[in-house]
């Protein structure tokens, strides 16, 4: 009887062995064929390939990944989701830098763009790897732009955008006297400084504050600048950028008239701050509509109201990119997902289940999104007016390492901290020296 | 007998033609002499992996210009710690760790005992009280950190609006560094002191009720048997809940991290008013991702650590050797 149970246990470790030999083998002989050249070769057609795609709060994407696998049925994906942008990109940036664990299509958002960008040579130039109905002219040039680093090598085809626009509250404009005519408003919101101006004479009359946070207006302005925080050379421009310091003049000042309702963007208090009618305009992404839905709640429906008249021009505040990390094994499959799933068909689909607003040149002219109007908004034609904000768009400005940190938590900081009590004097201090901090 | 069995059977084995040992002889020579070492083994091949291993590693690191995913990182010697010195958020959150552990502990060892003694009284339904007061100790650290955000806003915040109804002016918790650090420690006792009370009550009840009664009959009130009876003998219960909510005061992390008005900020306020130093190691290393410089942190940290479990352990041996010599 032992001897039976010791030969079966050899049996069995012998054939366990031959089995990891044989995947061991195999294994090799999968790298093997990509030794050729640096891509590793598409897979045939009826090759079994099994691609996994990272995303985070909603890309819309849940009933076109079984769409996909109908289309080819020799490709099998497995959707990894994440809850928040904040900790999803934090443990990409982690397994980015262990060197194994990313996805096969890895979403990045725009606001870490610049850290995957510094990065690029972790990511595959979809311009090779991808598949040639992916051109640039199926996306907004700024948009196809912004995801090329420094030396113009495509790390990320596309997904959606957040074109500004301003929201308002008629009711509270009108209780102070303000206009509220759409040619009035527009004149009102031309540019920074009649915005402010408009703000000054609203605080002033009615002692409440005309905007959430110093925060959410300085970062679009930073933005609408040719040049952001870091120049081409990856330089620091702060202390140099004259747009950098008009923008922090104009913010801080706003605030010292009372104009800022001093609540730190999506904190329970700044949610809070919309229902108790706390602020009268709000710097307002297409994608902001659904927030200010929420938070504002019903009972302050038809009260809110949304203009393109976006001080400074156009601007764009989120939206986010598919990329192919060099750990995919499979790039061209993977890219062709991508490519798939930033297709205009697709993007309207996305649209239609999420709201997130296309970026493609032909979803935007489709009469479905043109069309869309939103009755919180005082039956507002929305499709119409970010179509137009999207084309507003300047040529996008040129994002160094560390942008978004320096945003995040050097300048956020540092305006919040004016609107706590301290001089806008220390605050700049604050914000030159956390960012050299950073860049260093 | 039993040793006359034992020569001749080792006679019997020595008058075996076999000079050396046979091989289950050496086998088990061996067994005797290695065992022990392999029974504690996996402890220490465990913590050499998850702690030793890490404690080095993180000093190795700490000599280098490291960024994250850099393949080729710059030796620098010492300059982390060197520039770590001269970092005045370095000791700014230093500051902030050691005034929300002050904040926290004291008051925190202070009701833990008055607790326990009004527990150690005659009760009705004791057990419920006891498991009553280590409920927010079970209760989520996560839950606990963004109710007391809540709580603590400092415009629509429940704390404020009752400050407000009996005619104070509220306070801003977010922005002073003072305020901020009570209403972290706040959190922090909260969790933590019901726990403690748990800890001294069983010391208490050790304490032999001959004691109480002689002092009783000696004519020494409730005040004054806790003082002269109860409380010296409760100090090595005393000095082990002090280290252990030192190692945790100076670890400090989720209160402070989830106290931020801005999700998921690791910034610890706008000007850093409550940043600790855990706080700041983590935004270094996995927000910056200058692995270097937090290994550095983490060095400082751990020696700081050191230093003050060695001033606990000196203070013990004192009070140890005060009461033996009473004892004499």
């Amino acid at each position: 009887m032992l001897t039976t149970v010791t030969t079966f246990r050899k049996g069995l470790a012998l054939t366990l062995g031959i089995t990891m030999t044989a995947l061991a083998v195999a294994a090799c002989a999968g790298g093997g064929s990509s030794s050729g050249g640096d891509i590793p070769a598409a897979a045939g057609p009826n090759e079994h390939v099994e691609l996994t795609l990272a995303t985070f709060t909603e890309f819309g994407y849940e009933a076109l990944i079984p769409e996909y696998e109908r289309l080819h049925p020799n490709i099998k994906i497995t959707h990894r989701k994440t809850g928040q942008g904040g900790p999803y990109a934090q443990d990409m940036m982690t397994k980015l830098a262990a060197g194994s664990g990313l996805a096969d299509v890895q979403a990045v958002e725009e606001g870490h763009l610049s850290d995957i960008l510094s990065k690029s040579s972790k990511f595959y130039d979809l311009t090779q790897v991808g598949p040639a109905d992916a051109s640039p002219d199926r996306w907004l040039s700024w948009k196809y732009e912004a995801g090329k680093d420094k030396n113009g090598k495509l790390i990320g085809y596309g997904t959606d955008i957040g074109p500004d626009a301003m929201c308002y509250r008629k009711d509270l404009l009108q209780q102070a006297g303000l206009p509220i005519d759409d040619a009035s408003v527009k004149a009102m919101f031309a540019t920074w400084d009649s915005y402010f101006a408009a703000g000054a004479q609203y605080s002033q009359k009615t002692g409440k504050a005309w905007f959430d946070s110093a925060a959410q207006n300085f970062n679009a302005m930073v933005n609408q600048l040719p040049v952001g925080y870091l120049d081409k050379d990856d330089k620091l421009t702060v202390e140099s950028n004259q747009g950098i310091k008009d923008a922090w003049a104009k913010v801080t000042g706003a605030v010292g008239k009372g104009e800022s309702a001093k609540l730190t963007a999506f904190s329970n208090e700044w949610n809070s701050g919309f229902r108790q009618s706390a602020f009268a305009t709000k710097v307002c992404p297409a994608w902001m509509l659904g927030v200010v839905k929420e938070q504002a709640g019903p009972e302050n429906a038809g009260k809110w109201a949304v203009t393109d008249a976006f001080p400074g021009g156009g601007g764009n505040w989120g939206g986010s990119y598919l990329t192919v990390p060099t750990q995919s094994k499979h790039p061209r499959e993977a890219a062709a997902l991508a490519a798939w799933l930033t297709a205009p068909e697709q993007q309207l689909k996305a649209f239609q289940a999420k709201g997130t607003f296309p970026s493609q040149v032909k979803a935007l002219e489709s009469p479905e999104l043109l069309n869309q109007t939103d009755a919180y908004f005082g039956d507002a034609k929305i499709g119409e007016l970010f179509v137009a904000q999207a084309k507003k768009v300047a040529k996008p400005q040129y994002k160094g390492p560390n942008d978004g940190q320096i945003q995040d938590n050097v300048t956020a900081p540092a305006l919040q901290a004016v609107e706590q009590g301290k001089s806008p004097a220390d605050g700049w201090q604050q914000l030159v020296d956390g960012a050299k901090k950073l860049a260093r | 007998m039993t040793t006359t069995v034992t020569r001749e059977g080792t006679q019997a084995g020595v008058r075996r033609p076999a000079p050396r040992p046979g091989l289950r002889d050496r086998l088990s020579r061996w067994d005797v002499k290695a065992s022990p070492y392999l029974y504690v083994a996996p402890f220490f091949i465990v913590f050499g992996i998850v702690g030793l291993f890490p404690l080095l590693y993180t000093a190795y690191v700490s000599l280098f210009h490291w960024d994250a995913g850099d393949d080729n990182p710059d030796f620098i010697g010492l300059d982390n710690f060197r520039e770590l010195f001269a970092d005045a958020q370095f000791w700014h959150s230093l500051e902030n760790t050691v005034s929300i552990f002050l904040l926290s502990s004291v008051p925190q060892l202070i009701i833990a005992v008055l607790l326990a003694a009004m527990l150690s009284t005659r009760l009705r339904g004791a057990t419920g009280w006891r498991v009553g007061i280590l409920l927010p100790y079970a209760a989520s650290l996560v839950a606990l950190g963004i109710i007391f955000a809540n709580l603590f806003g400092p415009r629509y915040g429940l704390v404020n609006g009752l400050l407000q109804t009996i005619g104070l002016s509220p306070v801003d918790w977010q922005a002073n560094r003072f305020a901020s650090h009570v209403a972290i420690a706040i959190m922090v006792n909260w969790r933590w002191t019901g726990y403690n009370a748990l800890i001294v009550l069983a010391a208490m009840q050790a304490i032999p009720k001959e004691l109480h009664e002689a002092a009783l009959i000696d004519g020494a009130g409730t005040v004054r048997r806790f003082r002269h009876v109860t409380l010296p003998l409760l100090k090595p219960t005393l000095i082990f809940v002090t280290i252990t909510s030192t190692i945790g005061g100076l670890q400090i992390f989720t209160e402070p991290k989830l106290f931020d008005a801005m999700p998921g900020s690791n910034n610890g306020g706008s000007t850093h008013q409550f940043q600790t130093v855990t706080l700041y190691l983590y935004q270094t290393a996995f927000e910056n991702f200058d692995l270097g410089y937090a290994s550095a942190i983490a060095w400082v940290l751990f020696l700081i650590i050191v230093v003050i479990a060695g001033l606990n352990y000196l203070l013990t041996g004192r009070i140890a050797r005060t009461s033996k010599r009473r004892g004499a």
